[in-house]
């Protein structure tokens, strides 16, 4: 591994080139907040709402489908506004990306990402070991209590939508669990609130299962084997099948929901391993080699 | 399947069931944590007030998302969304009456934002909505009932006449003057929190209260003999049944 992650690839590439991607989701993430505080502190009524349910210039609905679902459990059916805005969430997740909500659009992001940079800057290390299945589990949770108690249980306490609303509508003490998750993600556990406990990045890793827009180590054959884009990946688990499956015949698509497109693995590849692609470039390879000869079989390649 | 690998497959699956059991009741504990204050957040402290046309409590809580629609349309500034440090429910709309009351806007901006139709869209006259029922709550304060013509809650009610009437009665104090007594009808009082807001005392004698708080309720048996005789057209029981009289025996 280089001394600092990410050295490699600003030497190779410069700084701007090396934080692309990372400088294009912050910008998002911002964007995002200034137009939703827009209308309360200057009066420019572009978006009205927040997270769960928005209205853009009076036309364009959006709703969080994850509350939604709540909701539906709950008993109670949705109107019309919400169920539009719902479905065309729900829409341009599958297609960018589910957890792309995660990386470009979540505030918390914003927290964890904070914490993960000082959790390596002060060098520390370890902490309590928790599955990365436990966040399915609280999915599972979170809509059962909807279902048990008949009201949104979750939203009572999540951090993710507390964030948001509270800088928007003020936020009182929701600061505490924002809190709470940075310090939990800086001493306890790395990547703890986004990459294990999180329900609703459980969620969009669901609603992204199939997308077709994913990242790629296309050009893994030239990896040089830095560690960088492990460490630098929020769910360093998905990378290596895609990078280091060429023996056992796997595509280079990074297939798992858990990726959060966050394309920070390009920006940190001195030797630009990684891009975005269609999911279907997953078997691209195979294919390439095979043509001419017909029936020639993959093991012949490993 | 040699014994090796059985038994690594054994020691295998046993650390997945482990692993699995682990986190499953770690989740479940949060759950029954979250369970128990899911329920308690129900209730909803009395001097907070849903919007119009707001679901019962328990559907609403089922139905907001939250997403403080309500809150942006309101040109009074009436709704406020809850921080989770208070008694409602984090992120749902209310308003306190003696802050900020209900303008009642014809057009109700409020229920027409919601998404969901946790504020319920039948509501189409403002008038009809219940918000909750003003309860002139404390007779030992309330300058009408000194005797005085205070009058400001039955003047600045919307439903003025209808909501709050003033009934008149003998004021025995002096003897010679009326008592015009503020008296809220449940027909008509949409809970809009007007008259606690303008109450002129420190601490406002007329409050609204949640329907189910303020409201009395008579026996489903129960009947009341005029009403049965006008609804019958004439008295149900036709003569006068003379009972003995059963006067106390005197005391020696």
């Amino acid at each position: 591994m280089s001394a600092r992650i990410g050295a490699e690839a600003v030497a190779a590439k410069g700084w701007p080139g090396a934080h692309k991607w990372l400088l294009l989701r912050r910008l998002s993430q911002i964007s995002i907040f200034a137009l939703f505080l827009a209308g309360p502190l200057a009066g420019y009524w572009i978006v009205k709402g927040n997270l769960a349910y928005s209205l853009t210039l009076d036309t364009l609905h959006l709703a969080d489908p994850y509350v939604l679902l709540q909701s539906l459990l709950a008993g109670h059916k949705p109107e019309r506004a919400a169920l539009i805005g719902g479905l065309t969430v729900l829409a341009f997740y599958f297609l960018a990306g589910g957890r792309v909500y995660c990386s470009w659009v979540c505030p918390v992001n914003l927290v964890t990402d904070a914490a993960a940079w000082l959790r390596e800057k002060l060098g520390i290390r370890g902490g309590a070991s928790i599955s990365r299945k436990t966040r399915y589990w609280m999915l599972v949770l979170t809509l059962a209590l909807a279902a048990a108690t008949g009201t949104l249980a979750w939203e009572l306490v999540n951090p993710v939508s507390m964030l948001h609303r509270g800088i928007i509508f003020g936020i009182g003490a929701a600061w505490v669990m924002v809190l709470a998750v940075f310090l939990f993600d800086l001493f306890v556990s790395h990547r703890g609130w986004c990459g294990h406990l999180c329900p609703m990045g459980a969620f969009y890793s669901a609603v992204g299962y199939f997308s077709p827009l994913r990242v790629s180590a296309a050009r893994r054959a030239q990896c040089n084997d830095c560690m960088d884009c492990f460490a630098v990946c929020p769910e360093p688990q998905v990378i290596r099948p895609a990078l280091k499956g060429e023996q056992q015949g796997i595509g280079p698509v990074i297939l798992p929901g858990a990726c959060t497109n966050c394309g920070r693995c390009i920006d940190v590849c001195s030797k630009d391993v990684f891009s975005f692609a269609p999911r279907f470039a997953h078997r691209v390879p195979e294919k390439t080699r095979d043509i001419g000869t017909p029936g020639l079989s993959r093991s012949s390649h490993s | 399947m040699t014994t090796e690998s059985r038994q690594a497959a054994s020691a295998a699956r046993r650390q997945f069931l482990a692993d699995t059991a682990k986190t499953v009741c770690s989740v479940a504990l949060l759950g029954a944590a979250l369970g128990f204050h899911a329920k308690k957040a129900r209730a909803v402290p009395a001097t907070a007030i849903r919007p119009p046309g707001a679901r019962a409590e328990k559907d609403f809580l089922g139905a907001c998302i939250r997403c403080g629609m309500c809150v942006r349309d309101c040109p009074y500034d009436t709704l406020k969304l809850a921080l989770p440090e208070e008694d409602v429910a984090a992120g749902t709309p209310y308003f306190e009456a003696r802050k900020v009351p209900c303008e009642m806007c014809e057009d109700i901006p409020c229920v027409k934002a919601c998404p969901t139709g946790a504020l319920n869209k039948e509501l189409t006259d403002i008038n009809q909505a219940r918000m909750g029922l003003a309860v002139l709550a404390d007779q030992e304060t309330c300058l009408n009932f000194q005797g005085l013509r205070c009058d400001v809650c039955y003047r600045i009610c919307p439903l003025i006449g209808e909501a709050i009437t003033l009934e008149p009665q003998h004021n025995a104090r002096t003897g010679k003057h009326t008592l015009f007594i503020p008296v809220v009808h449940s027909e008509h009082c949409t809970g809009c929190g007007k008259c606690e807001k303008a109450c002129v005392l420190e601490q406002a004698a007329i409050k609204v209260l949640p329907i189910a708080l303020a409201k009395g309720e008579l026996g489903r048996h129960y009947r009341l003999g005029w009403k049965e005789k006008e609804r019958a057209g004439e008295a149900l029981v036709k003569d006068i049944i003379d009972l003995p009289d059963r006067l106390p025996e005197a005391k020696p």
